[in-house]
């Protein structure tokens, strides 16, 4: 871990806090949450034998969100940690700050100082504009889970659009599961032994920009993003004690990208592109596809919504960080039942048009009561050769069951 | 639009007087007159509490908080942020609504951090899980039905104008609305849904009006009962406060992140 970033959030704070507390007396607390337990289930054995040999495994999630709104909800100063507790993966048990932010709006501007984070993109099967926040990759292999991410947002709202400025001092390293742990991949990841281009390693400020728009039936974004990757390309090494291990290698790059999505009727067309240089030579890469919803179906409340991707990625595999997504199709379905307990499945597979291998999702939800919520996720892998980059996750499909308690 | 409807008005309301007003032409009237009536509150707040009640008797609540903005010849802007049931805290939803053409809509999911586009073709879906349908909640523009005077009568004791409303929207869930129109307030006391096969589906019924700023009336509470499930949703509005001075700014895409 290093120190820096967390110095540098104790400084935003301090001046959030200060700007704060002149107003105290005016403003208003809200305090609110999620406890959940969850246990993961693996039906088959590790691939490795290095991998432990657990099948059930719990782990317990707390994460609370302080809020102080003050000057007419003009400022708000929001604090929410977050700690996860695991039985078997020690990287899992972790704790993150994922907000612990100041935010002042004015009519025609706003600005973010502090941990915070941002999602910017259109698809559902891969979010590759999505740059800002480093993945919290022990959480789930989904790469929807963020790590809090120190900034300096400065938002223009104008007619013609919003820019969105970020200066993004204080990198975070993306976590990976133990050497021993389930979905730990091909080789265990050094996380303590990483190397990055730049000299300032994780000091490294990085800096991205984004203008967003809607025109009538069309929401586009485009951004630019320069810093430290937030992928890294794993180099094989080997440890004194002879065990292979991948080493993170973290370049600087440079990524524009395009969001684009067209809303008509029961269709929305998406669009994700990217250009990124800074490991080995520029690539494009590109996520397309649509979703159709029948709604009321067999007249019922329920909606069907039908999904469809397709997946590009022109990287070089012996320079830039691996990805699955490089000539995948993608399809899915979701059902919303729009009954009062908002219940809502989503399920869809993944197929790589070149070695075929197959990923298979489902994501369950359903809420008990005003406070309760149970959700099923499912990630299996029923096809992957064993040359495939997959490979390393071919034995960890697993069913994930959460109970979540909101306060 | 509501130009075209008061050039309209223009030329016909001098004719009734001379010549019988025809049903529809009464029906149109009143609306327009409704619609007049309730112009010029340029925006509102407010705070609501949905009680679902399904036929076994048990209840689950929503608590929500909406702003509206009052668009000229267009249907309103509205934010919807929730804030019960937990799970879904901070959900907010951004629509421009439009009397003809499906609603523009944004969906804020807070866990993610995540704005969406939204399909809305779909009118005339249950809103959250309740018996209102999105196309119960939106702003009543005059052009989003044709009209049928049916008669004048009394309910409970106040004089009503009963007219039928043919939505002319494709998509929407109903054949008819039989809408019972108070003729002090302009607005309705009851409302009849019939579905699509012409059956009646739901009735509506609108309590304790209070009237703001001298003229523009606010029920208190609003009891929906579908008669086909034996549900019921009721809708307590608490805090309803008028020019804000709200500006397109409260309404864009980015506030949806900032709402709360």
């Amino acid at each position: 871990m290093n120190l820096s970033w967390r110095r540098l959030f104790a400084v935003l704070i301090t001046l959030a806090i200060g700007g704060a507390l002149p107003c105290a007396a005016s403003g208003e607390w809200d305090f609110s949450g999620v406890v959940f337990g969850e246990v993961r289930t693996f039906p088959e054995k590790p691939r490795f034998a290095s991998q432990a040999n657990t099948t059930f495994s719990p782990s317990l999630v707390i994460q609370p969100e302080l809020v102080y709104e003050w000057n007419d909800r003009r400022d708000r100063v929001t604090i929410e940690p977050f700690l996860r507790l695991d039985a078997h993966d020690d990287h899992r048990t972790h704790a993150d700050l994922r907000e612990a932010s100041w935010l002042h709006q004015a009519d025609d501007w706003d600005l973010v100082v502090g941990i915070s984070k941002v999602f910017w993109g259109v698809t559902e099967s891969r979010h590759l504009v999505d740059i800002i926040n480093q993945t919290d990759q022990v959480e789930d292999i989904d790469i929807e889970d963020k790590l809090g991410q120190p900034m300096v947002n400065l938002n223009l709202i104008q007619d013609w659009g919003t820019v969105s400025l970020f200066v993004l001092p204080g990198f975070r390293e993306r976590t990976f599961p133990d050497d021993d742990a389930r979905l730990r991949g091909l080789l265990p990841v050094d996380v303590n032994h990483p190397s990055f281009e730049s000299d300032a390693e994780g000091l490294h400020v990085d800096y991205a920009a984004r203008w967003a728009h809607t025109v009538d039936e069309w929401d586009i974004g485009v951004a630019h993003f320069y810093g430290t990757t937030r992928q890294p390309f794993f180099r094989r090494s080997t440890r004194p004690s002879g065990q292979m291990v991948f080493i993170p290698r973290y370049d600087l790059i440079h990524q524009t990208s395009l969001d684009l999505q067209y809303t008509t009727g029961a269709w929305l067309w998406k669009l994700e592109a990217i250009v990124r240089s800074g490991h080995g030579d520029p690539f494009f890469a590109s996520v397309a596809g649509f979703e159709y919803t029948f709604f009321q179906i067999f007249e019922s409340t329920a909606d069907l919504g039908v999904l469809a991707e397709y997946q590009y990625d022109g990287r070089d595999l012996g320079a830039a960080p691996f990805t699955l997504n490089d000539d995948d199709f993608f399809i899915g379905a979701r059902v919303t039942l729009n009954d009062e307990q908002d219940t809502a499945l989503l399920a869809g597979t993944i197929i790589d048009r070149n070695v075929g291998s197959v990923l298979l999702f489902v994501e369950a939800e359903r809420r008990l009561s005003g406070h309760w919520k149970l959700e099923v996720e499912s990630r299996l892998f029923p096809y992957v050769p064993y040359d495939d980059l997959a490979a390393g996750f071919r034995n960890d499909g697993f069913i994930t069951t959460r109970l979540s308690y909101f306060f | 639009m509501r130009k075209w409807f008061l050039l309209i008005l223009l030329l016909t309301l001098p004719l009734p007087e001379v010549l019988a007003e025809t049903p529809e032409e009464k029906g149109l009237a009143i609306a327009v007159e409704a619609d007049r009536r309730d112009t010029g509150w340029l925006d509102q707040q407010s705070d609501l509490l949905m009680i679902l009640r399904n036929k076994h008797g048990e209840e689950s609540t929503r608590a929500l908080r909406i702003r509206t903005k009052e668009v000229e010849g267009d249907g309103d802007k509205s934010l919807t942020v929730f804030d019960t049931p937990r799970d879904v805290k901070g959900t907010a939803l951004l629509s421009y609504t439009h009397a003809l053409k499906p609603d523009d809509q944004w969906l804020y999911l807070p866990a993610l951090k995540r704005v969406k586009r939204i399909t809305s073709a779909n009118k005339s879906g249950p809103f959250v899980g309740s018996e209102f349908a999105y196309e119960d909640l939106t702003s009543q523009e005059v052009e989003k039905y044709r009209y049928k005077w049916l008669r004048d009568e009394t309910l409970g004791g106040r004089e009503v104008f009963t007219v039928e409303q043919y939505p002319v929207y494709k998509h929407s869930g109903y054949t008819r609305r039989i809408v019972w129109i108070d003729k002090k307030m302009y607005r309705p006391l009851k409302i009849e849904f019939y579905d699509r096969k012409n059956a009646l589906l739901k009735t509506l019924t609108f309590l304790h009006y209070q009237s703001y700023l001298d003229q523009y009336w606010r029920p208190d509470r609003m009891d929906m009962v579908n008669h086909q499930t034996g549900k019921h949703t009721a809708l307590l509005w608490a805090n309803y406060r008028f020019k804000n001075g709200f500006t397109d700014r409260t309404f864009d895409r980015n506030s949806l992140k900032r709402a709360r």
